[in-house]
């Protein structure tokens, strides 16, 4: 059963076409990859996808409901390609705002908070202000964040980027077990294409259009390729 | 080589950057015409009531540039409303001058202006009828010792309040624009009117907290000078502080820089400055009053000189007041609707 279903999706910013009929399926419990070379539309599509763009025509179904849908947006865990961070509050004055926005009661605010500062290893450093963190720390905090509501849906636009490989693992751990034992689907968008191969369904988007989709073996095999490096180097029309 | 490749940058970045190279071309242009409309306004004759006292008196005061209306009877309330300048009540010989007193310099000019008359009539007059010339002078608002700081003091809390809650509620929401927290805040399950009321309330204690320090300040130990009460003054700066806040957060949308935001400066604050009775707007054309009349601070210091210096009480102000709430209910609507380009819903 899908989660995501994108059909026929088209998105302009003045008169630029950036999405050009989408479609898309995105089945429950499976980590979907998101890959293309930057500008060819991988964050406008994940922000339609959040309800925070309007598609000028399509339709976007999320859960069976049409986006943009208010009661949707609890369901769905979101994590900026950009930090957005209140960066003159401390780690966890930023988590405890967002918490409060899902309405959590103190209770499970604490509980999630330990659990998410745990997933990214950011515990001991909760109590230092954001201004004071590393790249990798923002983007750590950011993707804490994103888990505080618990949401079924994980949309993370370049999660790990900034982040050393040792955490990257745990991060990686952490995804499959959410997909495994959670039930979460979780759709993210990569450069790094190590990543790429982990996932359990990819697509190819280049100039605003999505130009292969299937598993990452399948993909290979389409473009007689040994590794993803080749396979995104094809996809973007380069002679190998 | 290396200075040339500075400069043709600057000047790519300077073109490239519209708004400011409007701004520097054009700002100043419009800053100065509204200063010439202003201040090259008509010189209005001042207009006196004469209550009493025969044609003769009437003709030497019209002489002396003066435009009389005469009147059989009068009360203030009546005079006020004529919008006089003063009025001489001629009653057995003897004369009283009523100022009204809303500019001091007016005032004064006009009290020198009636005398000169006066003298030029006893010196015509054969008969004498005359003989004592005495002038008890009377104020409505203030006395002779009213300076011109007692009119602007008023103005001037109300310019301060409205000044600083504007800047910096809309540098605070821009920045959670420019930092990307504002599309982030809309990504979670908070309601577009949850946003603006968060903001006009949160900014709201900090500009109820300054409203307050700034008119005790002025009133209690500067010792400006208050005849209403202090409640309404209050009342006033709350109101135009929320007009400020709301006005604030939504141009904040239209700058995508701090540096931006202060380029509304000349664009909104200044002009506003000019149309709040700092400088004489009796003889400024129509069509420039009803400019006037679309800004906010017009309305606050016409309700804040009305308390403080003429001691006006709270339905003098309903007007006023009134014209500040339409101001903050149309300026939080616009920022609810401005909301909708972070979320579609």
């Amino acid at each position: 059963m899908s989660s995501i279903q994108l059909t026929d999706v088209q998105k302009h910013f003045q008169k630029r076409s950036i999405i050009q009929n989408v479609s898309l399926s995105i089945d429950s419990g499976k980590i979907f990859g998101l890959i293309g070379p930057s500008g060819c539309g991988k964050t406008t599509l994940i922000k339609l996808i959040v309800g925070m763009l309007k598609a000028d025509a399509g339709q976007i179904e999320v859960f069976q409901q049409t986006v943009p849908n208010y009661n949707l947006l609890k369901r769905i865990g979101y994590m900026a390609q950009s930090d957005a961070l209140y960066s003159d509050l401390t780690g966890m004055e930023n988590m405890q705002f967002f918490a409060k926005l899902y309405s959590l009661n103190k209770a499970e605010r604490d509980k999630r908070i330990a659990y998410a500062a745990d997933i990214v290893q950011l515990t001991n450093e909760l109590s230092q202000k954001v201004q004071n963190y590393s790249g990798g720390m923002k983007r750590r905090l950011s993707l804490a964040i994103a888990l505080l509501q618990n949401p079924d849906i994980l949309i993370l636009d370049e999660p790990t980027v900034g982040i050393d490989p040792a955490l990257k693992l745990t991060i990686w751990q952490e995804l499959e077990r959410l997909k495994k034992i959670e039930k979460k689907t979780i759709l993210l968008t990569t450069h790094v294409m190590d990543e790429a191969e982990k996932c359990d369904e990819l697509a190819l988007m280049r100039v605003g259009k999505i130009i292969a989709t299937g598993t990452p073996t399948t993909l290979k095999a389409l473009y007689s390729a040994d590794t993803f490096d080749e396979v995104f180097l094809r996809a973007g029309g380069a002679k190998i | 080589m290396r200075i040339i490749a500075l400069v043709n940058r600057i000047i790519q970045q300077m073109l490239r950057d519209k708004r400011t190279l409007a701004l520097l071309f054009l700002a100043p242009l419009l800053i100065l015409s509204l200063m010439y409309f202003i201040f090259h306004t008509e010189d209005s004759s001042p207009k006196l009531g004469v209550i009493g006292g025969d044609t003769k008196i009437v003709k030497t005061l019209e002489n002396a540039n003066i435009e009389v209306e005469k009147f059989n009877q009068l009360s203030q309330k009546e005079a006020l409303a004529e919008g006089l300048d003063g009025w001489l009540t001629i009653e057995n010989k003897q004369l009283s001058l009523t100022l009204q007193n809303d500019s001091p310099s007016k005032a004064k000019a006009l009290q020198m202006q009636v005398k000169q008359a006066l003298t030029t009539f006893q010196m015509n007059s054969i008969s004498s009828k005359i003989p004592d010339l005495g002038v008890t002078i009377n104020y409505v608002y203030g006395d002779e010792n009213t300076q011109l700081f007692d009119i602007i003091s008023p103005i001037l809390v109300g310019f301060f309040v409205f000044f600083f809650v504007f800047l910096i509620a809309g540098i605070a929401l821009l920045k959670e624009r420019t930092t990307g927290t504002l599309e982030r805040l809309l990504a979670t399950p908070i309601r577009r009117h949850e946003v603006v009321l968060g903001y006009l309330i949160g900014y709201g204690l900090f500009a109820v907290i300054q409203t307050s320090i700034v008119v005790l300040y002025a009133v209690k130990i500067l010792d400006i000078v208050l005849v209403g009460s202090i409640w309404y003054v209050l009342l006033i700066n709350l109101l135009l502080a929320l007009v400020a806040l709301s006005l604030g957060i939504l141009l904040s949308s239209f700058a995508s820089s701090e540096f931006q935001m202060v380029q509304f400066i000349p664009l909104v604050i200044i002009p506003q400055i000019f149309f709040t009775g700092l400088f004489p707007l009796d003889g400024m054309a129509d069509w420039l009053l009803s400019i006037g009349k679309i800004m906010p601070l017009y309305y606050a210091a016409d309700a804040l000189t009305g308390v403080m210096y003429k001691g006006f009480a709270f339905t003098d102000i309903l007007v006023d007041l009134g014209a500040l709430l339409l101001f903050s209910i149309l300026f939080i609507t616009l920022n609810f609707v401005a909301l909708k380009k972070y979320r579609a819903i």
